[in-house]
């Protein structure tokens, strides 16, 4: 039996996975990381951040669910702040158990997988809906399975991590991202550890949910595929946004000379 | 240069190169096919002669085991299942497992507590670690033997007062001697165990709990579902010699007296003075306890390296089935079993998770 808790004001189906990002600031020690980020991310859009290395969108990534802490400003999913609570003038961060109710909204896939080694490929999709109470055990794996039919892993369900090549490793990450039903997913950098013959793979998959309505934010080096699947592009660097725009002019007649050095750069 | 097996191949075969070896490399129209040759290995005459010294020194120890009457095999027989000895060996094993299951769950608590992000825990937890490490384990024994010194009487009532209305015992009713070795051996084994599993713990990667934590996973069972399951790999094998030495460490509460096996056999052989096949008795039995923990840890460290290697090395049970069933086959003139799966290495090479390499699709703003 499901046992997902009604809210009392049911969010509108129109405004599933509404991302608003309101003067992010974060330092580690005196360097700033994000220095005043703002931007939202319409539900069902697909938002591409480039940027070169250290510019802090990986960082903004995990701020946007919760697992990096901000110092200033907000992240809100349709409405509800992510990992703080708003009491008069002041924003307390939550305690642990009410971040993570709120945090499995958003689904975030990493760069390096970080699949369980030490369970199978089905078990790692079931252990976040049956650990959260969302899904009862019999439930979980169905859902699991047909999670794994969807990036075409069935036949590696009994698979452990190891025995998989890293193209599949990603394909049962993002399947076990989307066990939780997400508003929003997450991918950070998702085929940077890959070798060349296994980003397609992968690429194919998220190319695929990108069609699906759900809210992508992909942290991507991979110019090409960002100007196939984005809806908008997004230029950061030292911890600001410096462009945002469709594809087509954010990638082929950038404004800011950052955007241009940086493009030129790469697609060199 | 006198006349060599080689030099009399070569006799029949046009001269290629000064070494022989080189055949291969020197080219030439002639060139010979090494494919038909047979290959001699290397004798490795150093390792033969090694083996040979060490094999003649087991057997003459072997011998004197067996010639030597000052082992008195028959006293160590009529000793070895004796009463004395029997208790002592339920005492050893009773003592172990208690402090052990003391000592592991203490240990536990004190490892997470030294991981904890409040300063105030991590340093009682560094200074629990660092003074039951620096206290010896046969004082600390005495010590609670003799707490009643200390504290006559334990209760509870009033902070900071002796004033014990709710409920108040005479120190020595309350720690028995055996009661005293449990607290020594206990509180001693948790400051060794928290730290082997702080170890364990750190050595999974952050990763991990990054994303059991991404994915909404409440902080307990990210603990004993994802962190704990791949920090067994190496907290196994140092928990093992941990229990193993508490087997042999249980021999110090002689001191106050309990009648573990050890001390079963000191009362013995001041008794009869038949020293070495009473001190053979205890040696025989820690070995066969050892043996058996020994065969524990292979199947609990089996277990837990799921996923760790592609396909997990027969077992020792498994590789005998297989060598007796090749010999059965060779006899019979049946065709070989199949081969059991490799055991194979962790595979670092293809698990590409550390490259950080980024790469460009070119081409894509052409």
């Amino acid at each position: 039996m499901s046992t997902i808790t009604p809210t009392p004001t049911p969010v509108p189906t129109r405004t599933r996975g509404l991302v608003e990002i309101h003067n992010v600031h974060k330092s580690y020690g005196g360097l700033e990381v994000l220095a005043g980020i703002d931007l939202t991310v319409q539900p069902g859009e697909v938002v591409a951040i480039l940027g070169p290395s250290g510019s802090g969108k990986s960082t903004l990534l995990r701020a946007i669910n919760h697992l990096e802490s901000v110092d200033r400003g907000s992240v809100t999913v349709d409405g509800q702040l992510i990992g703080y609570e708003r009491r008069g003038e002041k924003l307390y961060e939550l305690r642990e158990k009410e971040i993570l109710k709120r945090r499995i909204q958003i689904g975030i896939v990493f760069q390096n997988f970080n699949l369980f080694p030490h369970l199978t490929a089905v078990e790692n999709i079931i252990e976040a809906p049956v650990a959260t109470g969302l899904l009862q055990k019999d439930a979980a794996r169905e859902l699991a399975l047909k999670l794994l039919e969807r990036v075409g892993l069935s036949d590696k369900a009994d698979h452990y991590p190891r025995q998989l090549s890293g193209g599949q490793q990603q394909r049962v990450a993002i399947a076990r991202a989307l066990a939780l039903s997400p508003k929003v997913l997450l991918f950070d950098e998702p085929t940077s550890a890959l070798d060349p013959e296994l980003v397609g793979e992968v690429l194919d998959v998220i190319r695929d949910l990108a069609r699906s309505g759900t809210t992508l934010i992909i942290v991507t080096h991979e110019i090409g595929f960002a100007r196939e699947v984005a809806d908008r592009i997004v230029f950061v660097d030292s911890g600001r946004i410096l462009e945002v725009g469709p594809p087509e002019k954010v990638l082929i007649n950038p404004e800011h000379p950052r955007t241009q050095e940086f493009l030129a750069k790469v697609l060199a | 240069m006198t006349t060599t097996a080689d030099d009399r191949i070569r006799t029949d075969v046009p001269p290629l190169s000064d070494d022989p070896r080189d055949g291969a490399t020197a080219g030439g129209n002639d060139r010979i096919d090494l494919g038909s040759f047979p290959v001699v290995h290397t004798r490795h005459w150093f390792r033969w002669t090694l083996g040979a010294i060490v094999l003649f020194l087991i057997a003459q120890f072997l011998w004197s085991v067996i010639t030597n009457p000052n082992y008195e095999w028959d006293v160590f027989a009529h000793y070895f299942f004796a009463e004395p000895v029997l208790i002592g060996i339920g005492y050893t094993l009773s003592l172990t497992a208690i402090s052990a299951v003391i000592g592991f769950t203490l240990g536990t608590v004190i490892a997470l507590g030294r991981l904890s992000k409040s300063p105030l825990l991590s340093a009682a937890s560094w200074s629990y670690i660092w003074f039951f490490r620096s206290v010896p384990l046969v004082v600390q024994i005495i010590v609670w033997y003799n707490l009643g010194y200390l504290y006559p009487t334990l209760g509870l009532g009033t902070p900071f007062t002796t004033d014990f209305w709710i409920v108040e015992f005479p120190t020595v009713n309350l720690i028995s001697a055996f009661a005293a070795a449990i607290l020594g051996l206990g509180l001693h084994q948790a400051a060794y165990s928290a730290e082997i599993i702080r170890g364990g713990l750190l050595s999974v990667d952050q990763g991990q709990s990054e994303a059991a934590a991404a994915l909404g996973i409440p902080a307990r069972k990210r603990l004993f579902r994802i962190i704990l399951p791949q920090a067994m790999r190496s907290i196994i094998p140092n928990a093992t010699n941990e229990v193993i030495g508490l087997v042999k460490g249980a021999s110090v509460v002689f001191v106050i007296a309990i009648p573990e096996v050890f001390y079963a056999v000191q009362v013995i052989y001041n008794r009869n003075s038949r020293v070495i096949p009473l001190l053979l008795v205890a040696v025989v039995w820690y070995t066969l306890i050892t043996t058996i923990l020994s065969v524990g840890q292979y199947y609990i460290e089996r277990y837990y390296s799921r996923g760790s290697v592609r396909v997990l090395p027969p077992t020792p049970f498994q590789r005998f089935r297989r060598w007796v069933s090749v010999q059965w086959a060779r006899l019979g003139d049946s065709p070989a079993p199949p081969p059991l799966p490799e055991p194979a290495a962790i595979d670092q090479a293809s698990f590409s998770g550390s490259r950080n390499d980024a790469k460009f699709s070119g081409g894509a703003g052409a």
